[in-house]
């Protein structure tokens, strides 16, 4: 069983982690034709059966319960702050399920010509909200608080020493929902994963319905109709969002290193820091010369490449493929949702030229704490 | 004469005259009317229609996300307002009290209520955005309505984060310092963030360690006493107070933007 561990520990450093899940991703949730077609041809769509869903929670139970086994991974999961985390995992994947469940059914129906599960003939499928709704409610507050109450009984809320501002913890963790963004501070400065992308997550919330806007296709569950707007969210939700969060919480250890679920966390692990700028890439690798003088010379590659990617890319996408979503978008929505999405990007981006070229950033002027 | 007789408990209290004058009509609703009327009579069941499509009451439809997460709010209130009884927000006595609320309290749950009850309410609220966005209900005519269930999402968010801090023990404020220097990255108004240090004439910059975003955020240059009492009152006044006034629109513009979402 060492060697299973090992296995678990191995897949779950966030490059090979990510990486396969980027992979994946696209033939779980199809996000056109292509893809589609080979999510039927291997199967894919039989993880929103039934059978998936037993499967699936099955499993997750077996390896909580032989995680718990291990020292160092009960130390990590039952840690009282984490405790909500595995209880989200087991919620998403459920609800996720459920959702998906639902829209292929929903999918079929309306594919054989028949109105969605949630269709209904106004006024005569009404129901009164009493009882009908006052009793569903009822009996989920009751649920819900007896939840609470056996929760805040069986688990004591945690209790550290007295705060003392000089003696800092390692590693010093912000509250669980915001590790995904103190992930993002090992591939970005604070000011991008701190401020700007968190206010972006907003803004591209908000505005996500002013730039899908046909109100068709909503009110019931859906894959089919939709799947290019869902496939888009899943990838934010399910890996941006929730997926970091795990990595920032359970896999991130003292000096923010890596550590797989089932590793002791070693405080003198040693990972070699030796991320480069793209400044010292042109002009020291490349150039054999030193650095300029001048900051605008010495930045002005990666200036000219971030340029390129926020002011040609999205027209030149808008020339070509994505012609169609710009006729039905027009400037303004197109241009929106094109910055939202390639700066979402840049995370990836970011990701794997730290892990290929081993690159801190690609524009570095410190002396105006402008890092990207 | 006979039927008198039949009446349960329950029904000759509900035609007493107090229970007539609390309840507006009174009576067990029993008939179609009597029910609806009992929606509309009740300022609190009145957030409802009184009529609902069927796939609105299904919990495999709703999740019923949206009202537990109001639920946990009120919850998080109640067991906040006894919390305050024993809780002062000064660094003498804030990790002490939080110590007496365990040892000295009988049978106290509050703070684990009140803690382990935050975790549940971002997960809910979180869950309820899903829903949400998987049955398509973000697209007009409700787009704005989605809009102040993200800034809600965003004020759950901020609510849980400024509740941190206060038990003022190394987890809390290793977390909030971690979030707070991200403020003193902020783009012009972070001492170190890329532009402030543009904000300047000739060697007077604007934006330093005492007067950026981060200072706003802890009222000083340390995480100290005004940070510990900035916390406080905006987890306990300020931001309850806008996330009301948020959640009261968001309700009643579901209400107005057509109830629960339904096909076309």
């Amino acid at each position: 069983m060492g060697s299973f561990k090992e296995i678990v520990n191995t897949i779950s450093n966030p490059t090979i982690l990510f990486t396969s899940v980027v992979i994946i991703f696209p033939f779980v949730f199809p996000p056109s034709d292509w893809f589609e077609k080979w999510h039927r041809k291997l199967g894919l769509h039989h993880l929103w059966g039934t059978n998936a869903i037993v499967i699936a929670m099955i499993a997750m139970v077996t390896f909580f319960v032989y995680g718990l086994g291990d020292y160092n991974f009960q130390k990590i999961v039952l840690k009282p702050d984490n405790v909500p985390i595995s209880g989200m995992i087991f919620l998403v994947v459920f609800f996720t399920w459920l959702s998906m469940h639902q829209a292929y059914k929903n999918d079929e129906r309306l594919d054989a010509g028949q109105k969605p599960d949630e269709f209904y003939e106004a006024p005569n499928d009404k129901v009164l909200v009493w009882p009908d709704l006052v009793y569903v409610e009822l009996i989920s507050l009751i649920i819900m608080s007896a939840f609470l109450l056996v929760w805040s009984i069986g688990l004591p809320a945690p209790i550290e020493e007295p705060a003392n501002p000089t003696e800092s913890p390692n590693p010093a963790k912000a509250p669980w929902y915001f590790l995904g963004l103190q992930e993002m501070l090992v591939y970005f400065d604070p000011w991008m994963a701190g401020v700007v992308l968190p206010s972006l997550i907003i803004v591209g919330l908000m505005a996500m319905p002013y730039i899908d806007r046909s109100s068709e296709n909503s009110g019931f569950y859906s894959y089919k109709r939709r799947r290019l707007a869902i496939s888009l969210f899943m990838f934010g939700w399910l890996v941006l969002w929730v997926m970091l969060i795990i990595v920032g919480t359970v896999l991130r250890g003292p000096n923010w290193n890596f550590f797989g679920p089932f590793e002791y966390w070693d405080v003198h692990k040693l990972e070699a820091l030796t991320n480069i700028n793209l400044s010292e890439i042109v002009y020291i690798k490349l150039l054999s010369t030193g650095l300029p003088d001048s900051i605008l010379l010495r930045e002005i590659w990666g200036i000219l490449i971030t340029l390129a990617y926020f002011l040609i890319l999205p027209p030149l996408l808008a020339k070509t493929i994505l012609k169609d979503m710009y006729a039905r978008l027009g400037v303004v929505r197109y241009s929106l949702f094109i910055v939202l999405i390639i700066t979402a990007l840049t995370l990836p981006i970011k990701m794997y030229l730290r892990w290929i070229f081993n690159l801190k950033y690609i524009i570095s002027i410190p002396e105006y704490f402008f890092n990207f | 004469m006979s039927e008198e007789k039949n009446k349960s408990f329950l029904e000759k209290a509900a035609e007493s005259q107090v229970w007539r004058s609390i309840f507006r009509g009174g009576g067990v609703p029993r008939n179609r009317r009597q029910r609806m009327m009992s929606v509309l009579n009740s300022v609190f069941l009145h957030l409802h229609p009184v009529r609902l499509p069927k796939h609105a009451v299904k919990l495999k439809f709703t999740w019923c996300m949206g009202g537990l997460s109001f639920f946990i709010f009120l919850i998080l209130t109640i067991s906040g307002i006894l919390l305050m009884f024993y809780y002062r927000p000064t660094i003498e006595y804030a990790y002490t009290d939080i110590i007496d609320l365990a040892e000295q309290v009988p049978f106290g749950i509050m703070r684990e209520l009140h803690r382990w009850g935050a975790h549940a309410m971002v997960i809910t609220v979180w869950l309820h955005m899903f829903r949400v966005f998987m049955t398509g209900s973000y697209k007009p005519p409700r787009e704005f309505n989605w809009s102040i269930g993200v800034i809600l999402l965003l004020l759950t968010l901020l609510l849980s984060f400024t509740g941190y801090l206060l038990p003022w023990d190394q987890l809390a404020i290793w977390a909030i310092t971690v979030g707070g220097n991200m403020a003193r990255a902020t783009p012009f108004l972070g001492s170190e963030g890329p532009g402030a240090s543009l904000l300047a004439i000739g060697d007077i910059n604007f934006i330093t360690m005492g007067s950026d975003a981060r200072f706003a955020l802890i009222g000083g240059r340390f995480m100290g006493e005004a940070a510990l009492l900035r916390f406080y009152v905006l987890h306990c006044i300020g931001l309850p107070f806008i996330i009301m006034i948020f959640m009261a629109v968001h309700f009643w513009r579901v209400r107005k933007d057509g109830g629960i979402s339904t096909p076309v």
